[in-house]
């Protein structure tokens, strides 16, 4: 039992960072290798703000921000230099592993003596594990609320006609390039922010904790997409968190079943891909379905 | 009377390898309010290019653009949206595909302006747009539908509501029809007609069809190699046939 809170706990913090990955990735409708670097760049900053005694809200607040910044750089190199957006992405992840060694002074730093936000505003009364699940649904519930505002701002909306159809979107003379900016920062401050979390619920940050988290952050998206196709917006929001969730038990289901814990990336890669095929494997069983009945 | 739009002396180069191509060369063209201007012109003719220059999507190479008396040649496609709408050839091209028609008809309605960090209060406009599509057999009580549910023929009608709920003062229509079946193309084209008709609006309108170029306007210019070949009125144009349009292509 407690093996499945803790899953489902772990589920509800990750899935702020698919939020964040969600705003490019299905709004702006291009993927973003920044997050590899955003993530851990929330990690380091949270926790070296913390190991040098500012509280847990404002180390994630600046984690926000540093993951913005990280945004731009991205947005910058794409909407206003044209470099292709994998590379700008891939590019500015690359630099962030050096900037993220100079902010942790070292590769990992552990925070157990420190305090953090898990056993903060009384969450340590909780029963073990439930603290992640609370502290997740007050951080996501605010985090979908302010989404799902701005999405329906002008400005917002604006962002998800960039997205859809940027030459319509230029051509109502909306500033594309700007709506990137937007997008790309806000994406990244967001992911950046649980990397703050998930570093003070491990303990520790560690400048390599990004590598393929935006495989588990477009995990979460599809399975929201393949469990509830065809949902509005503000809804899909919510699909992804349920994703989150769904995906962090199947993992815990193949663990459970004896797979090795180093084949967790290799694992992680398979459940994406299963995901992603999924409708084209459903599409050819029909077809085999019906050629059958026909034959018969 | 004040002309609306003057094209200076526009000349549009692109280079290919060792070859220079000017695709618009020397153009020279003034329009005047509630124009309906028809361009025809083969493939290649400069005629989409033309309609890029206007709207600021590709700049001139050379030459001057006013409108109003204003020159524009220099300011970005944003400004100039403010002023002219324009509707592709491809349906995909106009609209969102994952917003729904009322959403779609809102971003346009706020075409050219900044677009603030307020709420978009789509609800209150719903009385507008319930009232825009009423008489369109195709869209209407389709305001909350997702544009990639709708045909190409209601996509276009969409295009064009778009390009014209917040009056132009110059509308560029670039093949609008071309890509629909004879049916729905020769609706839409009636609708334009009718909209340009009963708002007055200045137009410029591109074609292949030379019928809908005899039908629709009250001028007809031809473009051949970046060139204007023919610029004809509407008392000249009434005393052409298709046959005689034809010996220009």
């Amino acid at each position: 039992m407690n093996l499945i809170v803790s899953t489902i706990s772990q589920g509800f913090i990750w899935s702020i960072m698919a939020i964040g990955l969600f705003i490019t990735f299905r709004i702006l409708d291009f993927p973003d290798m920044t997050v590899e670097g955003s993530f851990p760049l929330g990690a380091v900053t949270a926790v070296s703000l913390i190991q040098s005694g500012h509280s847990t809200i404002y180390s994630l607040l600046i984690a926000f921000v540093f993951g913005c910044l990280a945004g731009f750089a991205t947005a910058f190199l794409y909407a206003k230099l044209n470099v292709p957006i994998l590379l700008a992405g891939i590019l500015t992840m690359t630099a962030l592993y050096s900037i993220n060694l100079r902010i942790l002074g070292k590769a990992n730093m552990s925070l157990t003596k420190s305090a953090n936000i898990f056993n903060q505003f009384g969450l340590d009364k909780l029963p073990t594990n439930f603290n992640g699940i609370i502290l997740g649904i007050i951080i996501i519930a605010i985090i979908i609320f302010l989404l799902i505002l701005f999405l329906n701002t002008e400005k917002g909306q604006a962002v998800i006609a960039t997205g859809d159809n940027e030459t319509m979107a230029a051509s109502l003379g909306i500033n594309t390039t700007v709506m990137k900016f937007i997008g790309l920062m806000v994406s990244n401050g967001i992911v950046a922010v649980t990397g703050g979390l998930i570093a003070q619920q491990n303990g520790f940050a560690d400048v390599n904790m990004g590598i393929g988290v935006i495989v588990i952050g477009l995990s979460a998206i599809i399975i929201g997409e393949v469990i509830y196709p065809d949902v509005p917006l503000s809804i899909r929001l919510i699909t992804v968190v349920i994703g989150s969730i769904v995906y962090r038990l199947i993992l815990m289901i193949v663990l459970q079943l004896g797979f090795n814990t180093n084949d967790l990336k290799l694992i992680s890669a398979i459940i994406l891909a299963l995901c992603l095929a999924l409708p084209t494997i459903r599409a050819q069983f029909l077809k085999v379905l019906r050629n059958g009945v026909k034959t018969k | 009377m004040k002309p609306l739009l003057e094209i200076k002396n526009a000349v549009k180069t692109i280079y290919n390898d060792d070859e220079t191509l000017n695709i618009l060369n020397d153009i020279n063209l003034t329009i005047n309010p509630k124009d309906f201007l028809v361009v025809l012109g083969t493939n290649g003719a400069g005629k989409s290019t033309l309609l890029d220059a206007i709207t600021g999507t590709n700049k001139l190479t050379s030459g001057q653009i006013l409108l109003n008396g204003e020159d524009i040649t220099s300011e970005n496609l944003a400004k100039r949206s403010r002023h002219i709408s324009r509707v592709y050839q491809d349906p995909k091209s106009g609209t969102a595909p994952r917003m729904t028609v009322a959403e779609n008809l809102l971003l346009a309605k706020r075409r050219g302006l900044p677009r603030r960090l307020r709420l978009r209060k789509l609800k209150d406009n719903m009385p507008e747009f319930e009232k825009l599509i009423s008489n369109l057999p195709t869209l209407d009580k389709r305001l909350n539908t997702f544009t990639d549910k709708l045909s190409g023929g209601q996509r276009q009608t969409l295009s064009f509501l778009m390009a014209i709920i917040q009056r132009p003062e110059l509308l560029l229509l670039d093949e609008h029809t071309a890509a629909l079946d004879p049916q729905t193309s020769k609706d839409l084209m009636e609708l334009t007609n009718r909209i340009i008709l009963e708002k007055q609006l200045t137009c410029m309108m591109i074609t292949h069809d030379l019928s809908d170029a005899m039908k629709y306007g009250n001028r007809l210019i031809v473009l051949k190699k970046g060139e204007i070949i023919l610029d004809l009125n509407q008392t000249e144009k009434d005393k052409l046939t298709e046959s005689d349009l034809l010996q220009y292509f």
